[in-house]
C-alpha cells in the first residue's frame, strides 16, 4: 500500500499531508478513556481524578487503584516512569502538573524529590500513627508504603547457618572465593551500603565493602535472581538478595515440584546484624510517596495516602510483591511469614538521600562494580 | 527540523553553568577513565562486526545464488526487531555458567571451564552485533542489489575476476552505504544502556544514568553526556571524511543486466551455513527462548488490553514511521538542493538526537516543551496544548530517529547527478514536482529502507514513550519495560514476540517490493 501510494503521481504531497492530518488527529484524540472520567464526576465531589506519577511498575499498583475506586468512588489515572524522569518531568511541569502523588520504589529518591521541593508537607495525623518514625520522612514530606529486607541467602547444601553472623563477615577469610553480589549499579546495594556508612563510619565501610569485592566468586551479577541461579549451580555459596525475589524463586520451585518432581529448593534466607547492639538489624528500604506541592486536587491526594497505610491496603500493596507491610499489625502474606522474622535496622530512610551519592562513591572507589 | 535537536543538545551544554565539581571530579578519577576506555572499544568492535556480518551477508544476498537465498533475503532481517536488551537476555540465558549449553557440557565431559564466559568484552559485542547488523545489511543490500551487478560486468569487461571486481569497484561504490550503515550502529551503540546493563558492562551511558540516579546530579550526569557527544561528532566526522573525496553518481539505469552469480559446489553449501548461522544465532534462538517463556503463560497473558498495547503500538509507528520518513526526505532534498555550508550543519545536528541516551533526549525535550506550555497558560489559553497530547511524543520521535530516516535516504541522493536536475529543469520540471517525479522514483529503495527502519525502531523505543505517552497509553515497549524491570522475563516475553510479529510485516513488504525487480 505504501509503495503504491509512492508510485502514484503527488506522492510527496499525500504523503507530508496525510502525516500532518495523521499527527493532528493523534493529537485531538489522545487515546485516554473520557468516559470513565466523566464517570467520576458523577461519583465525586470533586471534579478530576488523582493523577499519580510512579516509578512502582503498572502491574504492582493497578490493584491497588482498582480497590480504592472501588472504594471511595474517586478514579485513579498514573504514568509510570523511572523516579529521576518522573522528577523532572514535575519540575519542568510546574504549577501546571497534572499529577497530585508521586510514589517511588527507594527512600533515596523520596529524599531527593523532597529536597527539589517538589513535595507539600503530608500533615496527616494517620500517617504519624501508622508508620514507624524512622520509615518516613522526618520533615513530613514523604512516608513509606511497604517494606523490603535485603539479606543474606545461602547454600543449604554448602553453608551452616551457624557459620554466617552479619554483612560486614562475609568480607572474612572463610568466605573467600564463596561471595556473590549484584552490581552496584541497583540503587538496592546503594541503600545498603549508606546504612554500613551510617552504622559503621565511611573509613570502616569501605574497608568491608572492598573485603567483599576481594571475596567475590564471580563477577557482580546483573539481577538477585541470577545470584541465586549462580548458588544453586556451585559458583558461589552466599550472598545478598532482596527476599521477594527469593519468594519468586519458591514460589516458580513449587510449581515445578507438583509437576515433575524437582527437589527441594537448596537456598535459605539468614538475617543477619540480630545481635543485641541496638543500631544494627536487617537493611531495610521502602516504597514510598509524596504529595506533590502543585497539586490541584490535595484534600483528595491526602485521602489516598492515608488509605494506603490503611489495613484493608496494606495487605495488599505490601502482598502483591511479597514485601513486608509498613506496618507490624498487619498480617502478613503466608508464604512470607515462612522466612520467620527479623530486627530492622533503626537508620532513619531519610538520611538515605544524603548517604546514597556517598556509598556510591565509595563502592566506585572499592572497585566494586 | 534541527530546532528541537538544538533545544536538546543546548539542554545537555547548559549543565555547564552549574558545574556539580564534586561528582565530577569523582567521576573523573574512578569512573571515566574506564567508561570511556570501554566505550570506544565497544563501538569499534560492534561496528567492526556488524560491518563485516553486514556487507558479507548482503553480497551473498543480493549478488550471489545459493540454496534458499530467496528465505534469507527477507529473514536476515528480522533480529532488527528483537530489542537489544531481548537479543542480550537470550544469549546470557543460552551461554552462561547456569545455562543448557554449559550445563550440557559440564554433565557430558565434567567441566565447562573450557568454555568462554558470556559476561565478557566479546559477549558484549556479539550481542550488539546481532541486534544491529541487520541497519548496515538493509542499506548495504540496497546498494549492491542496485550496482553490484552491474558493477560485476564492468569489472569482467575490465578482465578482472570476480573478487577482485568485488574488492576494487563494488566494495569501494558501496562506500556511503556501509559508511552510513556503520554510522546508525554505532550512534545506535553509544546510546544503548539495556544491553550493556545485562552484561555489567559499564559505558559512558551507564555513568550517565548512574550518576543522574545514583549521585542524584543531573548537571553531573549531562556533563558526561557531553562527553559522548564527542565521540558522535567524531564518529560523524570520520563518516564525512570517509567520502568527502568522492562522487557517487550512476550513470545508467539501475536494472540489473546480468544474472546473479551461481555459487559452485562447496561455496554454496558454505554461503548456506553462513546466513544459517547468524540466523539461528540472531532469530531462531532469542525467538525460541522467548516462545518457552510465553506459551505458559500464553492464556492468562492474552487479553483485550494486550490487544490494546498491540494496537498502540502499531499505529504509533505507522504515524511515526509516515511523518519521520516524510520530514527526512524534504530535509534530504532540501540539504541537496541548497548544498551551503549552514545546511549541512542543520543536516548534522537534526540527526545528532541518535546518539543521546533515550532518557536524556526525552528530558532534553520535554522541559523546554513545558516551558512553552506554560508560558501558554499563561498567557490565559488554559489547557495545556502540547503535553499529554502525541504532538510532543512524536516530535521526541523524529529528533530521535531523524538520523534513521535520513542516512539511506542519503545515500541513494548522492547517487542522482546534477546532470538529471539540469535535464528536468530544460523539460520545465522542477521545486516539488522533480521530487516527486524525477528524484523520488530514483530514491524508492532508499525509501522504504528509511521506512521499515523507522517503523521497527519506533516500535523498539521507550524512554520517549514513556514519558510522554497520554494517561492510560501503552505499548508494547513499555509492557516489556515494566515486566522486565521487575525481573519478569516470563511473562515480557509475550510482548516482546508481539513486537518481533509486527516487525515483520514491514520487513517482508520491503524485500517483495525490492527483490521483484
Amino acid at each position: 500500500m505504501i509503495t503504491r501510494m509512492l508510485n502514484s503521481k503527488p506522492a510527496l504531497a499525500t504523503l507530508a499531508v496525510s502525516s500532518i492530518i495523521l499527527g493532528l488527529l493523534s493529537a485531538c484524540s489522545p487515546p485516554s478513556e473520557p468516559t470513565s472520567q466523566i464517570e467520576s464526576v458523577e461519583n465525586t465531589e470533586q471534579n478530576d481524578a488523582l493523577v499519580v506519577y510512579s516509578s512502582r511498575n503498572e502491574h504492582l499498583i493497578r490493584p491497588v487503584f482498582a480497590l480504592f475506586t472501588e472504594e471511595t468512588g474517586i478514579e485513579v489515572e498514573y504514568a509510570t516512569d523511572k523516579a529521576g524522569v518522573l522528577i523532572e518531568r514535575i519540575k519542568a511541569e510546574g504549577k501546571n502538573t497534572p499529577a497530585d502523588i508521586l510514589i517511588t520504589v527507594d527512600a533515596g529518591t523520596l529524599g531527593y524529590a523532597a529536597q527539589q521541593g517538589i513535595f507539600q508537607p503530608l500533615n496527616s495525623a494517620a500517617v504519624v500513627e501508622r508508620v514507624p518514625a524512622h520509615l518516613r520522612d522526618d520533615s513530613d514530606y514523604w512516608t513509606g508504603l511497604s517494606l523490603r529486607a535485603r539479606t543474606i541467602v545461602y547454600s543449604t547444601e554448602r553453608v551452616n547457618p551457624e557459620q554466617l553472623s552479619s554483612y560486614q563477615d562475609l568480607g572474612g577469610s572463610q568466605w573467600q572465593g564463596r561471595v556473590c553480589l549484584r552490581t552496584s549499579k541497583k540503587v538496592y546495594n546503594q541503600s545498603l551500603v549508606a546504612m554500613l556508612i551510617a552504622e559503621q563510619g565511611e573509613v570502616k565501610a569501605e574497608s568491608i565493602v572492598s573485603s567483599w569485592v576481594a571475596n567475590l566468586a564471580i563477577p557482580p551479577t546483573s539481577n538477585d535472581t541470577k545470584l541465586m541461579e549462580a548458588i544453586l549451580a556451585g559458583q558461589c555459596d552466599v550472598g545478598i538478595i532482596n527476599t521477594y525475589y527469593f519468594g519468586r524463586l519458591q514460589e516458580k520451585q513449587e510449581k515445578q515440584e507438583k509437576q515433575e518432581k524437582q527437589e527441594n529448593l537448596s537456598l535459605a534466607l539468614f538475617w543477619p546484624n540480630q545481635a543485641d547492639n541496638e543500631n544494627s538489624g536487617v537493611h531495610v528500604n521502602v516504597a514510598g510517596v509524596g504529595i506533590l506541592k502543585h497539586s490541584k486536587n490535595a484534600a483528595q491526594a491526602k485521602r489516598l495516602v492515608e488509605w494506603l497505610v490503611s489495613d484493608s491496603a496494606q495487605a495488599l500493596f505490601a502482598g502483591v510483591n511479597k514485601e513486608y507491610p509498613i506496618n507490624d499489625s498487619v498480617e502478613i502474606n503466608p508464604q512470607v511469614a515462612s522466612w520467620g522474622s527479623f530486627k530492622q535496622n533503626p537508620l532513619p530512610l531519610s538520611q538515605a538521600y544524603v548517604l546514597q551519592p556517598a556509598a556510591v562513591k565509595l563502592m566506585d572507589r572499592a572497585g566494586y562494580k | 527540523m534541527a530546532l528541537p535537536t538544538l533545544l536538546a543538545l543546548l539542554g545537555v551544554l547548559s549543565s555547564f553553568l552549574h558545574p556539580d565539581i564534586e561528582s565530577l571530579s569523582h567521576l573523573a578519577q574512578y569512573v571515566l577513565p574506564q567508561t570511556i576506555k570501554n566505550t570506544v572499544f565497544l563501538v569499534v568492535g560492534v561496528g567492526a562486526v556488524t560491518t563485516t556480518l553486514g556487507v558479507s551477508l548482503a553480497w551473498l544476498t543480493a549478488v550471489c545464488e545459493f540454496p534458499l537465498r530467496k528465505f534469507f533475503v527477507w529473514a536476515l532481517i528480522l533480529p532488527m526487531a528483537i530489542p537489544g536488551y531481548v537479543m542480550a537476555f537470550a544469549l546470557v540465558g543460552l551461554f552462561e555458567y547456569t545455562g543448557p549449553v554449559q550445563q550440557f557440557l559440564r554433565e557430558t565431559f565434567g567441566s565447562s571451564a573450557a568454555f568462554p564466559d558470556i559476561y565478557s568484552y566479546g559477549g558484549v559485542v556479539m550481542a550488539l552485533s546481532l541486534a544491529l547488523y541487520p541497519y548496515t545489511y538493509l542499506m548495504v543490500r540496497n546498494a549492491f542489489q542496485t550496482q553490484g551487478l552491474r558493477s560485476l560486468e564492468v569489472g569482467q569487461s575490465l578482465g578482472l575476476s570476480v573478487r577482485e571486481s568485488f574488492w576494487r569497484i563494488c566494495l569501494p561504490m558501496a562506500r556511503p552505504w556501509i559508511a552510513g550503515g556503520t554510522l546508525l550502529v554505532m550512534m545506535e551503540t553509544l546510546s544503548d544502556f539495556g544491553t550493556v546493563a545485562i552484561f555489567n558492562y559499564d559505558t559512558l551511558t551507564s555513568a550517565i544514568y548512574k550518576t543522574w540516579f545514583g549521585l542524584y546530579s543531573l548537571p553531573a550526569a549531562l556533563q558526561v553526556a557531553s562527553v559522548l557527544l564527542i565521540f558522535v561528532v567524531v564518529i560523524t566526522l570520520l563518516e564525512r571524511k570517509s567520502r568527502a573525496s568522492q562522487r557517487f553518481s550512476q550513470t545508467r539505469s539501475s536494472k540489473s543486466v546480468a544474472g546473479r552469480i551461481h555459487l559452485s559446489g562447496s561455496h554454496r553449501w558454505l554461503a548456506l551455513l553462513v546466513c544459517l548461522l547468524v540466523f539461528s544465532l540472531a532469530f531462531v534462538m532469542p525467538v525460541m527462548r522467548l516462545l518457552y517463556w510465553a506459551v505458559p503463560n500464553m492464556n492468562a497473558d492474552l487479553t483485550t488490553q494486550f490487544w490494546a498495547y498491540v494496537a498502540g503500538s502499531t499505529s504509533l509507528s505507522l504515524i511515526a514511521m509516515l511523518m519521520i520518513a516524510g520530514l527526512a526526505l524534504l530535509m534530504a532534498f532540501t540539504a541537496r538542493t541548497y548544498n551551503s555550508p549552514f545546511a549541512k550543519i542543520v543536516v548534522r545536528i537534526s540527526t545528532m538526537g541518535y546518539a543521546l541516551p533515550g532518557t536524556v533526549l526525552a528530558v532534553g525535550l520535554f522541559v523546554p516543551v513545558a516551558a512553552i506550555d506554560n508560558a501558554l497558560g499563561a498567557m490565559g489559553l488554559s489547557t495545556p496544548l502540547l503535553q499529554g497530547t502525541m504532538v510532543v511524543m512524536l516530535l521526541a520521535y523524529s529528533v530521535r530517529f531523524m538520523a534513521v530516516a535520513f542516512t539511506p535516504l542519503e545515500s541513494n541522493l548522492l547517487r542522482i547527478t546534477p546532470s538529471i536536475d539540469a535535464a528536468s529543469r530544460s523539460l520545465g520540471v522542477s521545486g516539488i514536482k522533480m521530487l516527486a517525479k524525477v528524484h523520488l522514483p530514483m530514491v524508492k529503495g532508499g525509501l522504504l529502507t528509511a521506512m521499515v527502519l523507522v517503523f521497527v525502531d519506533v516500535m523498539k523505543e521507550l524512554p520517549i514513550t514513556l514519558m510522554t505517552r497520554p494517561f492510560g497509553f501503552n505499548t508494547l515497549a513499555v509492557r516489556i519495560f515494566e515486566l522486565s524491570s521487575e525481573g519478569l522475563w516470563e511473562r515480557a516475553a509475550l510482548p516482546a514476540l508481539a513486537i518481533v510479529l509486527v516487525g515483520l510485516i514491514p520487513a517482508f513488504i520491503l524485500i517483495r517490493k525490492s527483490d521483484a525487480r
